[in-house]
């Protein structure tokens, strides 16, 4: 049998609608599942097989993940420990961005060269010294370590904002210079407000980063009421072994997912830009 | 004249140091400062307590002989084998899929990246619950088309492939990049190609993959890079379990670290692995000048 070419390309579209509608049902299925089990009563937890509907719907799970625990402080440290390091690498990345984008000074190219390989240096080799540092501080269980580093660039977003300001015309800053602007005039009235949607970028990306660090909080936080979200689940997590909160569990990490999730929709097209950027120039 | 500009060009030079300062002082402190002391921590057998006691190589001879360290690395090179390549396959297919015009194509794009955005500790309470061998939503589904599922997480043979099935739920994060690339790759070259008669599947093996190669290429690096430092997924899920099936590298470095106080002996652990990524990255260099295409002039 010979195909015409109008039909061989109809079926050809249909399997590929096929594939991506089948794989997007696949992706989803984890989050389905999360949701579904965040409803249900402890009981329809350990039903096989199990029930995509929970019945009752136990909005409870919800209200239970802050009073069974402090859940809320945990969240408020979380909150802070974000709203501190966006600071800090806004201001520092901007800055040290500036400063390799429209600065000329010698060795510059040199130090940006070595900028970009220390992106290729795992965290893993630093970290015991730096321990060791801030414990040598007095820092252990408190939030300097966590917020502290910010203040002093990360290559990334020295990096993705560099880039985004190379794209801003040279016109601008000659006008303004003749006009007798100086270099911190240029740099806080012309460079950063045509810079927002990649600072927005920086933001999203930098809120991820430390709404879902683990590692961080793991070795410098004890106290209890220190504990960020991420932290605290990581804990209830071993307290859990028992089997029991399952549906607990399940609201309590549906409600850190969820700033992550919502921060994704509403700044999506921030974030994909800025995964682009710098997944593309190398 | 001249006095003038190079006395403009010696403040521009001092106003470039100023507010690079901040890194300056970043890499000082927190990078090269402590690579150093790690390099020389790692001679040395110290418990944080008492003074670092200089023992040589110790560290290092001790490191060959424990079977801990050689499961780890083994662990993370077979998580890194399989999760990084078929990652940059499954994303590039998606790429290609969604590249053809396709309705909708923003809805897809965001359902397919929805995954990546979220990770961490609440990802991995998620997939211990999916992996859950009675209980849980994957043996559930299997046992739909007759499959019996095996115990996952909680079986020795089966915890390593769960944890790389898992990452590959955050393929979409890297289908946004390709796609955009893809995006980038001039028609003109397709259309020559059309015109010559050359098939869809030579198109894509000899024009799409070439022009993209060096964004496949960037993701490979990263990617490694990225595996090479799983943590959280082994700590919460598995715990290195079942048997150090699933003791991955950094956890090891963590464990001797920070639970048991071996600081000389985690450093030179921690040097090992910055040798080891180091030495896979030139080595992904040294390969790519066979098969990443960079266009002249760029």
């Amino acid at each position: 049998m010979y195909l015409g070419v109008r039909t061989t390309t109809i079926i050809t579209r249909v399997i590929i609608y096929t594939v991506i509608i089948a794989g997007a049902f696949v992706l989803m299925i984890p989050f389905f599942w999360m949701l579904s089990t965040s409803l249900k009563d402890e009981g329809a937890v350990w039903l096989f097989p199990p029930r995509w509907i929970p019945r009752p719907i136990v909005w409870e799970n919800y209200k239970t993940a802050f009073t069974m625990w402090p859940f809320g402080l945990y969240l408020l440290n979380s909150v802070k420990l974000v709203v501190i390091n966006i600071t800090g690498i806004l201001l520092s990345c901007s800055m040290v961005a500036f400063s390799f984008s429209r600065l000329r000074w010698p060795g510059r190219d040199f130090f940006f060269l070595l900028l970009i390989s220390t992106m290729m240096i795992p965290g893993q080799v630093t970290m015991i010294p730096i321990f060791v540092l801030f414990r040598y501080f007095g820092w252990i269980d408190t939030f300097y370590p966590l917020t502290v580093p910010s203040f002093f660039g990360s290559p990334f977003y020295i990096f993705l904002l560099r880039q985004f300001f190379l794209t801003i015309p040279r016109e601008m800053e000659e006008a303004a210079k003749i006009d007798g602007c100086s270099t911190f005039q240029i740099f806080s009235r012309i460079i950063l407000p045509l810079s927002k949607p990649a600072l927005g970028t920086v933001a999203i990306f930098t809120f991820m980063g430390v709404w879902n660090d683990f590692m961080g909080p793991l070795i410098y936080l004890n106290s209890e009421s220190k504990r960020t979200a991420t932290l605290a689940l990581g804990f209830f997590r071993s307290a859990w072994y028992g089997g029991t909160h399952t549906a607990v569990l399940m609201a309590s990490s549906m409600i850190v997912m969820l700033p992550c999730l919502l921060l994704f929709f509403f700044a999506q097209r921030y974030y994909i830009q800025g995964v682009v950027i710098t997944g593309l120039k190398g | 004249m001249k006095r003038y500009s190079s006395k403009l060009a010696r403040k521009e030079a001092l106003e470039g140091y100023l507010y690079a300062l901040p890194w300056f002082i970043g890499f000082t402190v927190f990078t090269a400062g402590p690579i150093i002391a790690s390099f020389l921590l790692s001679f040395t057998n110290w418990d944080l307590i008492r003074h670092p006691q200089w023992i040589s190589f110790g560290n290092y001879k001790t490191l060959t002989e424990d079977p801990l360290f050689w499961q780890g690395l083994k662990v993370t090179s077979i998580y890194a084998t399989f999760s990084v390549p078929l990652g940059i396959a499954g994303g590039l297919a998606i790429a290609v899929l969604m590249n053809q015009k396709i309705k909708g194509l923003s809805v897809f794009r965001t359902i397919y990246y929805l995954p990546a955005v979220v990770s961490g500790v609440a990802v991995s309470l998620l997939w211990s619950w999916i992996f859950n061998p009675d209980f849980g939503v994957l043996n559930y589904l299997l046992s739909l088309v007759g499959i019996r599922g095996p115990g996952w997480i909680y079986d020795e043979k089966w915890a390593l492939p769960s944890l790389i099935l898992m990452s590959l739920w955050g393929v979409g994060g890297g289908m946004v990049i390709y796609l955009a690339s893809l995006q980038g790759v001039p028609t003109e070259l397709y259309e020559a190609a059309i015109i010559d008669g050359a098939s869809s599947w030579k198109r894509f093996w000899s024009i799409t993959i070439p022009m993209i190669s060096p964004v496949i290429f960037f993701q490979l690096i990263m990617g490694i890079i990225g595996s090479f430092q799983v943590f959280t997924q082994a700590y919460i899920m598995t715990n290195g379990g079942p048997n150090n099936a699933t003791l991955f590298y950094v956890l090891y470095l963590y464990r001797n670290a920070f639970q048991w106080f071996k600081m000389g002996y985690a450093s030179a652990l921690a040097w090992v692995l910055f040798l080891v990524i180091l030495t896979l990255t030139i080595v992904q260099f040294k390969i790519a000048n066979y098969w990443v295409y960079y266009e002249v002039g760029r």
